[in-house]
């Protein structure tokens, strides 16, 4: 017998084949950013190679240079900056609102048949229209002012938000009720212990969909209606016919959206993915 | 003393235009610590029976008495154990075996010490902290179990809870099943479609007809306890059953039903 196998007991074993499993998938981590990285630069590089090469007017292709230097400047000089949080503030405000509205809102419309049967039917009918045609709405309801902006942010993300949990709460099975009917949930508990866990994982699809929505709202109405948020700061590249700004706010949109995609969708996602497996 | 008495208990179902009686009239005495099973072909209104002493199902004629009181609903005194473990997935082992004892409005630590006893008995105490969808069909079900037993019931209703595991896992609760039974003497009702699986654990057995939810039989099966699901007597008490079971299936193969 092999003197080094010998000495090892069972929970040694364990906990060795436990670190060398943690290592390879460390590994792979790192082998997996280090792929996104290499592509991401040979595409800036070849960005680089193109308008180099002349091909396009330098007015109209700007290099990624150009681009760094000018989301530096602007962030320098605090407009970039300023537009962000203007952007931020208007999407979180609209955004609570609508999930305060539309969660409960959608858990109603799942549980009693007529609030389904007439709010259902109406919000389902709104949705079919782009939030971005509310704006000459409201601009004329609210004037020309963030409760306007606002508006056209809470049509976008309130509909989809509520329609996602009602599908939800309906397609909970219908046997969890019955067993904690029968384990003495009443029906308050039977919505606070029950329905709203159950539903978990549809009002998390339902708040990244709205939250989409939102963005996606927030961005058109900035873009025709000038502010003084990043869609305004696209709007404004245009004007002054400058592509380095448009790109660096597009650069921005895409960050801004990557990063709460990725570090609070994901972190959610992943709560659900724990507990439901699958 | 009698547990839960039926008195003419009907529950008509309404379904393609017609009228099909689930229960028909049904008159049964359950004594306190009886284990009863259930058996008949499918759509006898076996399930029906069930949930209707649960407290699930309405009943349109008749009466039920659990303890000499008419039921009101579904009651912690009476817990169903449902085929599917119907575990909540966002909690865990433990925390779902004390989703009862919450309701009941016990405090956390003391209702996590009782559901952690319940989990000793059913032998997963390695797992309390678990997430449902960890655990296998066999393990599913035995947390289902512990999370009925936790509220003590008087009545423990079982809903073919043995039916989706394979024979090895089957085997292993039977027995405790039976370890159980014979140790706190609560009062069990099970359904089931398995004919040897109700000689194996019940006092008694009734017999469904396949249509008009009757009770066609009743057996009283006074074997030796424990008992095992191979042993000789339960199987040729079984093939007994089987036969007079065997009646109904084809009375419906046959298309013979009669609707009233």
């Amino acid at each position: 017998m092999l003197k080094g196998v010998s000495s090892l007991n069972s929970d040694d074993i364990v906990n060795k084949v436990k670190l060398e499993q943690k290592a390879d998938k460390k590994k792979e981590k790192i082998y997996r950013l280090l792929i996104r990285f290499i592509f991401l630069s040979s595409l800036i590089f070849i960005w680089h190679l193109v308008v180099n090469t002349n091909i396009f007017e330098q007015v109209l292709f700007p290099s990624p240079k150009e681009v760094v230097l000018t989301l530096w400047a602007g962030f320098y000089d605090g407009s970039f900056y300023i537009a962000v949080i203007a952007s931020l503030k208007r999407l979180l405000i609209g955004y609570v609102i609508s999930l305060i509205i539309g969660i409960p809102l959608g858990l109603g419309m799942g549980r009693v048949n007529w609030l389904n049967d007439t709010i259902g039917m109406f919000v389902l009918g709104l949705q079919a229209l782009p939030s971005i045609c509310w704006l000459p709405l409201a601009v004329l309801w609210f004037g020309l002012n963030e409760m306007a902006i606002q508006f056209v942010v809470i049509m976008g993300s309130l509909l989809s938000i509520t329609l996602s949990v009602r599908d939800g709460v309906k397609s909970i099975p219908p046997i969890y009720l019955k067993a904690a009917q029968v384990l003495g949930a009443t029906k308050i508990k039977l919505y606070t212990h029950v329905l709203i866990p159950a539903s978990l994982p549809s009002v998390i699809t339902g708040a990244k969909l709205g939250w989409t929505f939102a963005w996606r709202a927030l961005m058109a109405a900035e873009l025709i209606y000038i502010s003084n948020g990043i869609g305004s700061i696209l709007a404004m590249g245009r004007e002054l016919h400058d592509m380095a700004i448009m790109v660096s706010a597009m650069v921005i949109i895409i960050i801004i959206g990557l990063f709460f995609d990725k570090l609070v969708f994901s972190t959610l996602e992943e709560y659900v993915h724990v507990r439901w497996g699958g | 003393m009698p547990r839960i008495e039926l008195k003419n208990v009907s529950k008509i179902y309404f379904s393609n235009s017609v009228f099909v009686y689930a229960l028909k009239d049904i008159t049964l005495t359950i004594e306190d610590s009886d284990f009863l099973c259930i058996v008949g072909p499918s759509g006898c209104g076996k399930t029906t029976l069930l949930n209707v002493i649960a407290g699930l199902t309405n009943i349109e004629r008749g009466e039920i008495l659990v303890d000499d009181m008419p039921i009101k609903g579904p009651g912690t005194d009476r817990v169903v154990m449902f085929q599917e473990p119907a575990l909540f997935p966002w909690l865990n082992v433990v925390q779902n075996v004390a989703f009862g004892l919450r309701m009941a409005g016990l405090l956390k630590e003391e209702s996590f010490e009782r559901a952690r006893a319940l989990l000793r008995l059913v032998k997963l105490s390695k797992f309390e902290k678990a997430w449902i969808h960890q655990l296998s069909g066999g393990m599913k079900q035995r947390v289902a179990l512990a999370r009925a037993l936790a509220l003590d019931p008087g009545v423990l209703l079982m809903d073919e809870p043995f039916a989706a595991l394979d024979a090895q896992t089957r085997d292993m609760l039977h027995e405790e099943l039976e370890m159980l039974w014979l140790e706190t003497g609560k009062t069990i009702i099970f359904v089931t479609h398995n004919v040897r699986e109700a000689v194996r654990l019940g006092n008694r057995v009734i017999l469904m007809t396949a249509r008009g939810g009757l009770i066609k039989k009743e057996y009283n099966i006074s074997l030796p306890r424990p008992r095992h699901i191979e042993d000789k007597d339960v199987i040729e008490f079984a093939r007994i059953i089987r036969d007079d079971l065997r009646e109904e299936v084809l009375k419906v193969a046959e298309g013979g039903e009669q609707f009233e």
